[in-house]
């Protein structure tokens, strides 16, 4: 029998480096060089700290570059990068810097931003603990999902993207042990952005889409 | 135990949030934390602390609360050692630090068992800052926690306190901006405000009417406000030059509220410079409060149309995230935490002159429809990240991850 879904959770703390960079070579230098924990926080750290809901870029990189430093065309193509679409954290590191190389390769003035709007480097340590919570079912997930709280829906869906040997959320990984009674439900899993939302808004989502697909299992 | 303080969190932030914290505290039941600062009532520190300390016991820790006593040639060292970590060059002389280190070490030893056998002690702000020196047996994790904007600090006196803070095991920030070179773990984390206190519970008509008649307010002209401390960062003076340039098109009232803290003797003076610029303007309200009188500035912030905070350096800045969570647009001195809070034209302007803050004054008077809808973006973004729930749980996360400080993900179990 398939084990049963372990439902987690987690907090996050974030921790100041001391790094920063006040134009685009001192960002490119500390990218090169700083704590891999800090691109993991500026890429999905986001979603678990104060941010206004509606940000026009998705990762601290592209806000900044677009913020204080003025250049919209560098923090358009830093904000298309897509970390899962790399094997780990290290190949993020080396995207960043190819794209930021590239603008600096292109003629014109290096930008900087004001001596009050440096960029600061912030690390995070997670903390995972278990809530007790275990669901037995694919069906069941579907009732839980709406109850489960923000940190849990980032670790089960975002996090799980940096554990899982296929770069899979978790859920996608559960249900894959059922065989392929659960394929459709799996791809429409898939399918949801992860980018340009909060994690409140991508619980709505998981759970309208396991309604969908469980409702019309049951019917 | 009782669980009625978690009950009542629940109904404003729902259950999963208090849920959370009960799992998170699980894994620290029992532990013996120890928090001290300089003043039981007066500034932001304290208020936080009335509540967080009852929170945590309610969730199984054995916390508690100590409070320096000291001399009023300690406290003038304290405020003096606050002005220069804010930047301003202060002239600090022998006698004052070693008045500074005579009244940790008496401390020291009134707390002497207590900080001991603590688990984790957690320091507030400079004052109490060298009792780590008078207890040199320690079992626990000692964490000195900055309130203050100490991005640009003067470098003698930031020296000296270096020397002292160095020694703890970590440090906690309110911004990252904010954090000095040090040689441990320095954590982020940003304050909050307390929804069911006395200053931020809902009022009734009523209790609102009689704080305006009380203080002689006009029900239908609008009213501006700063609360704050008298203190030169908070930049009254500015305010009320910007009231006067609004005046020229607007039959606008002003209110500075501030209250005096037991640990600020340079109010009195800041206080008589504002005095004396206000002259004898009757829609000019300087009131100065009592430190617990909650209650009123609890009014006097709803009954506002806008909320100003001016300030030109500012820790983090409560009295913003209160009048956010009045569902009051605020227009926010561009500078330390106002700027994590003050999203520009989402929760209302940041802006850097008394010009610019009589302009965004003058616009949101005259579209109140905008007005309304800051007002609601910026309670509900207090909602999601300013409130003691959110503070509890980054500090609960901290205890567990400080205990495997060189692990960037802890699992308990």
């Amino acid at each position: 029998m398939k084990e049963p879904f372990a439902v987690k959770d987690c907090a996050l703390i974030a921790l100041a480096t001391g790094e920063q960079a006040q134009d685009l070579r001192e960002l490119r230098d500390r990218l090169q060089t700083t704590r891999i924990s800090c691109i993991y926080y500026h890429f999905w750290g986001g979603l678990l700290r104060p941010r206004f809901d509606d940000p026009e870029y998705q990762n601290d990189f592209s806000i900044w570059v677009s913020h204080s430093l003025h250049d919209k065309v560098l923090a358009e193509r830093l904000a298309l990068i897509n970390p899962t679409d790399f094997e780990d954290l290290e190949g993020v590191r080396g995207k960043l810097i190819d794209v930021i190389e590239n603008r600096l390769d292109e003629p014109g003035i290096v930008p900087w931003a004001n001596p009050s709007q440096r960029f600061y480097f912030v690390r995070s340590q997670i903390v995972v603990f278990d809530t007790g919570t275990r669901i037995l079912d694919p069906e069941d997930l579907g009732t839980i999902m709406p109850h489960l709280s923000a940190g849990s829906i980032f670790y089960h869906f975002i996090d799980a993207r940096r554990r899982t040997p296929l770069g899979n959320d978790d859920f996608h990984e559960w249900l894959t042990g059922f065989g392929e009674r659960f394929s459709p439900l799996i791809r429409s899993i898939s399918a949801i952005d992860p980018y340009f939302t909060t994690l409140t808004d991508l619980r709505t989502e998981l759970s309208a889409v396991l309604k969908e697909h469980l409702q019309g299992r049951n019917a | 135990m009782s669980e009625n303080l978690l009950k009542l969190y629940a109904e404003v932030t729902g259950n999963e949030v208090i849920d959370q914290l009960r799992q998170l505290s699980e894994h620290l039941r029992g532990m013996k934390i120890v928090h001290i600062n300089s003043t039981k009532s007066g500034g932001g520190v304290a208020e936080i602390l009335h509540r967080l300390i009852p929170l945590k016991q309610e969730l199984g820790l054995d916390a508690s609360w100590e409070v320096m006593t000291g001399s009023p040639s300690f406290f003038q060292c304290t405020k003096v050692m606050h002005n220069a970590l804010q930047g301003n060059r202060v002239e600090m002389t022998g006698d004052l630090l070693r008045e500074y280190e005579k009244i940790n070490g008496e401390n020291a030893q009134r707390l002497h068992d207590r900080l001991e056998e603590a688990d984790i002690v957690v320091v507030h702000d400079p004052q109490p800052a060298a009792l780590i020196s008078h207890v040199p047996s320690r079992r626990g994790k000692w964490i000195w926690r900055c309130h203050i904007d100490a991005s640009q600090p003067f470098r003698a006196v930031w020296k000296y306190l270096k020397g002292i803070v160095s020694h703890y095991d970590a440090s906690i920030w309110s911004l990252s901006e904010f954090a000095q070179p040090l040689p441990h773990l320095q954590y982020l984390i940003a304050p909050s405000i307390d929804p069911l206190s006395r200053k931020n519970r809902a009022l009734s008509v009523s209790e609102l009417s009689a704080v305006r008649e009380k203080w002689g307010l006009d029900p239908g002209r609008p009213i501006i406000t700063q609360v704050s401390r008298f203190d030169q960062f908070k930049d009254p003076l500015g305010v009320l030059q910007a009231y006067r340039l609004v005046k020229e098109f607007l039959p606008i009232q002003l209110i500075l509220a501030g209250g005096g803290a037991s640990d600020d003797p340079e109010g009195e003076e800041v206080l008589d410079q504002v005095r004396k610029s206000a002259g004898d303007d009757p829609d000019i309200h300087i009131l100065l409060l009592p430190s617990d009188d909650h209650l009123t500035i609890n009014a006097l912030q709803r009954i506002s149309d806008i909320v100003v905070q001016k300030s030109t350096r500012e820790g983090f800045g409560l009295t913003v995230t209160e009048a956010m969570w009045k569902s009051k647009p605020v227009i926010g001195g561009d500078t330390g935490g106002i700027r994590l809070q003050v999203i520009n034209h989402h929760t209302g302007f940041l802006v850097n002159t008394p010009e610019g803050a009589a302009l965004r004054i003058r616009y949101l008077l005259k579209n109140r429809k905008k007005l309304r809808e800051m007002g609601e973006k910026a309670h509900q973004f207090v909602l999601e990240n300013f409130l003691i729930t959110r503070h509890l749980r980054e500090y609960l996360t901290l205890m567990l991850a400080i205990m495997d400080a060189s692990k960037d993900r802890i699992e308990v179990q």
